[in-house]
């Protein structure tokens, strides 16, 4: 869990341990690892009653598995909407990236499909930053629009599978070290870099500065148009590295592999689970994979209890709806507090 | 060490700054006061790089600069704290005064470079409570005031710092500190333009005082050979005479239309309050007196828990809003932008706020252009959105919002705060104008002269509790007597 404590201030005084003391079950990021572990326990005991196993190896293995797609398309959905934006056309991204790559695959080599995939991907990130911040087209409909244009083509152009991923690539896929599936590195690396630029570049604090006020960004100087472009390429490089782990695990290239699983709103379900303000501005990775986790946990359970998928669904709204409900409290607390000091304030004779 | 010279601009064809000049030695602070779009923001903002001007040059050092970007006025040495704050409140301080400018080792932000240096800024200027890595949104509103401030100055070499209504967001003790702080930065050499509502700040800090009226300079005074009434003459360009409308007749006064007895909630006790109609009633009190739990509770938006309250002789303790607007209550709230109107909307649909929402969406288009025209209301036309108003018309649609409804009972809550000279005089009008047509009110103000100049009688709150009552023209003394009697001290100090 130490990734969790990515606020803690590092003072001018002697060095404080990153998060000594400082760990708040209020603060959404640790709240969505304590609710994930939870959910864990709760989920053993219930499919343990249920005559199942929940603590095997094969199943810690699997919730790791599905967790790697979600993951990299939600770790890039969170640089967005941290700077206040939003991405819709991850799913078709995906679905084109998965085609692309296993196509390119087929005729050349795995090398050249990587490269087409992020060069893509790097494409229409750039595109949906353009547009949002060039033609101020609202992000929701900017992207939205992105999506639709995707579908288009790849409905023009494909009705099936297409491609073939050469079995040297489907290892990316498959293989393991001990119980640890390989895709799961390429998680956590995508995930540090993407930690490490929020958290400790300039870039990652014009992010978290436009996505606060970007009115106060542009005043203080930072080019907020620029930094969001960089966010919409950034999250787009994510899916693209998602769009790669998929054909490899398909083994082909597949019109259907981002928007079945509905990639779009999932990734942002698990951002606002991880606690990212969806206005921007708050937030971070580490949260987000805590979001991504809970999900994969609960999508766990659910199967080996052989749940109705209507059901699952049910049950998946009603943990968003109640986790932003809780992220809201203090706020709301807050809030009141302040009208009363404001009621307190005004009170002076002049 | 600063000089405007003939600064113009305009705003699609409406001129809004006429070859306005002005200059600025180091360590002073210089007043910039006229009415509410005299051009004095516009001014600033020219200064600060956000708008270009359209004719004029801006010197400062010696140095002829255009800016066109704020960023450039900042490098050059121009600082603007604005009045809404420009701070991230879920960034640590530190995080703040360093956006945009973070300083980088080996491709990372060097935090505690950041965070030490922010110390020593803050150190500078004497604010040691104020630690570099907690969050803006944990601070006191008077310290994320000081952190504006010192974003400014570690923005560049500052020379010049703008305030626009610093002290419009502080509580009164806090005020006293900001004075301290502004000292301590002009005694640096820093040239303050300082601009604000209140003369009496003005007439504190300033060294000389700058009019404008209408985007062009009335005339610039040196402090100390001037007297606050030259200074409002030069703003409204005219004599107020008197500022206040005739007290009333004893025999205007009628029937209690809102009674109390023994009512109170956590803040409040032994509220006994009668509003007669056709009375003005003034309500005076410290800090944390509990002024303002008084009107909300009467309106029901923080009810009373204990006690009894009617309203035109039936009783009705309200429990929210709606049952006292029902019950010919209504409340013109201090905070107009944020409780009282809704700023896209048009003056029409403002003024059926409440009748739509009490009495249904009918269509009383008709009355309100007539209730409009009896605000007073300066706009152009009942299309016009509510936001583009001046905020002495804005508080006209309020009123006239609650007019529509027919109340028995009007509250007013600091009734011209943010209300530039000339419309604040109409509103007292208007106000006295509605008591003389049968409704009871009551005016929360912090500005005591117009308390004592609008109210038939004036109560005086302390401690959540009721201290005494004053008769008209009671004594800004008299009043002060009665609110410190008591041992309670300002709640506010806490904070």
């Amino acid at each position: 869990m130490t990734a969790v404590r990515t606020e803690a201030p590092v003072s001018a005084a002697p060095r404080r341990l990153p998060g000594a003391g400082r760990l708040k079950v209020t603060d959404p990021v640790v709240g969505v690892w304590l609710a994930a572990a939870a959910v864990t326990l709760i989920g053993w005991i219930v499919v343990t009653i249920d005559g199942g196993q929940f603590m095997t190896q094969s199943n810690f293995t699997g919730i790791l598995q599905n967790s790697v797609a979600l993951g990299l398309v939600a770790v890039g959905q969170s640089a967005v909407i941290l700077t206040g934006s939003l991405d819709l056309s991850v799913a078709y991204l995906i679905s084109l990236g998965t085609l692309v790559a296993a196509e390119t695959m087929e005729g050349g080599s795995v090398v050249t499909a990587v490269l087409a995939v992020l060069a893509l991907s790097a494409a229409v990130g750039l595109a949906n930053g353009l547009i949002v911040t060039g033609l101020k087209v609202n992000a929701f409909i900017a992207t939205l629009g992105m999506a639709f244009i995707l579908r288009g083509y790849i409905e023009d152009n494909y009705t099936g599978p297409a491609g073939d991923v050469p079995a040297s690539f489907q290892r990316l896929g498959y293989d393991r070290v001990g119980f640890i599936p390989v895709s799961v590195f390429l998680l956590i690396a995508v995930a540090a870099v993407l930690w490490l630029i929020t958290k400790r570049t300039r870039l990652g604090h014009h992010m978290y500065a436009t996505g606060g006020d970007e009115h106060a960004a542009r005043l203080s100087g930072v080019r907020t148009r620029r930094t969001v472009i960089y966010a919409h390429v950034l999250c787009a490089l994510c899916v693209g590295a998602a769009a790669l782990f998929l054909a490899s695990r398909l083994g082909a290239g597949a019109p259907w592999a981002g928007t079945e699983a509905r990639y779009d709103l999932d990734s942002i379900a698990a951002v606002v689970l991880g606690g990212t303000a969806l206005a921007g501005g708050r937030g971070g990775v580490a949260g987000t994979l805590g979001g991504v986790l809970l999900l994969s946990v609960l999508d766990s359970i659910f199967n080996q209890l052989s749940v109705d998928p209507f059901f699952k669904n049910v049950v998946r709204g009603v943990v968003i709806i109640a986790a932003v409900a809780l992220y809201a409290r203090p706020f709301r607390r807050r809030a009141k507090e302040r009208d009363e000091a404001r009621a307190k304030e005004k009170g002076a004779v002049a | 060490m600063l000089t405007m010279q003939d600064v113009s601009k305009s705003f699609l064809g409406v001129r809004v700054l006429h070859g306005v000049s002005l200059d600025l030695e180091p360590g002073e602070v210089h007043a910039l006061v006229g009415e509410n779009g005299a051009g004095k923001s516009t001014l600033m903002k020219v200064l600060a790089g956000e708008y270009a001007p359209d004719e004029g040059t801006i010197t400062l050092d010696g140095t002829v600069h255009a800016f066109s970007h704020p960023v450039q006025a900042q490098a050059a040495g121009i600082g603007l704290i604005h009045q809404e704050f420009a701070l991230l409140p879920h960034r640590t301080v530190a995080e703040n005064v360093f956006l945009g400018r973070e300083p980088v080792r080996r491709g990372f932000v060097d935090r505690r470079a950041m965070e030490r240096r922010t110390a020593e800024l803050l150190a500078e200027l004497d604010e040691t409570g104020i630690a570099p890595h907690t969050l803006v949104k944990d601070l006191s509103v008077a310290r994320q005031q000081t952190v504006e401030i010192v974003k400014a100055l570690a923005a560049s070499d500052v020379r010049v710092l703008v305030m626009d209504e610093p002290t419009a967001p502080l509580a009164d003790h806090e005020v006293e500190l900001l004075y301290a702080l502004i000292r301590r930065l002009a005694a640096r050499g820093i040239g303050i333009l300082y601009i604000s509502h209140r003369l009496r700040e003005v007439f504190d800090l300033s060294r000389r005082i700058t009019v404008l009226k209408d985007g062009r300079k009335v005339a610039t005074l040196t402090t100390a050979e001037t007297t606050a009434d030259d200074v409002v003459r030069a703003m409204v360009g005219r004599e107020l005479g008197s500022y206040y409308p005739p007290r009333a007749d004893p025999a205007e006064i009628g029937e209690p239309l809102l009674t109390t007895a023994g009512a109170g909630n956590e803040r409040l006790a032994g509220i006994d309050l009668t509003l007669r109609a056709g009375e003005v009633t003034g309500v005076a009190g410290l800090q944390g007196s509990g002024r303002t739990s008084l009107v909300r509770a009467l309106f029901g938006a923080a009810p009373f828990t204990r006690g009894s309250m009617t309203v035109a002789g039936r009783p009705l303790r309200p429990a929210g809003p709606r049952q006292a607007i029902r019950g010919g209550v209504a409340l013109v709230t201090e905070d107009r932008k944020g409780e009282g109107l809704a700023l896209r909307q048009s003056v029409r649909d403002n003024a059926l706020l409440v009748t739509r929402a009490v009495h249904g969406a009918g269509g009383q288009a008709g009355g309100v252009d007539g209730l409009l025209e009896r605000v007073n209301l300066r706009s152009r036309g009942h299309d016009q959105e509510v936001q583009y108003l001046s905020g002495g018309n804005q508080q006209k649609v309020v009123i006239a919002k609650w007019l529509a409804a027919g109340p028995r009972v009007l509250l007013f809550d600091e009734p011209t705060r943010g209300v530039d000279v000339g419309a604040k005089a109409a509103i007292h009008t208007l106000v006295r104008e509605l008591a003389r047509d049968g409704m009871a009110v009551l005016i929360v103000s912090s500005e005591l002269p117009e308390l004592i100049g609008m109210s038939d009688r004036i109560v005086v709150m302390a401690d959540g509790t009721f201290a005494g009552e004053l008769p008209a023209g009671a004594g800004e003394e008299d009043i002060m007597r009665l609110a410190t009697a008591s041992d309670a001290t300002p709640e506010g100090s806490a904070a």
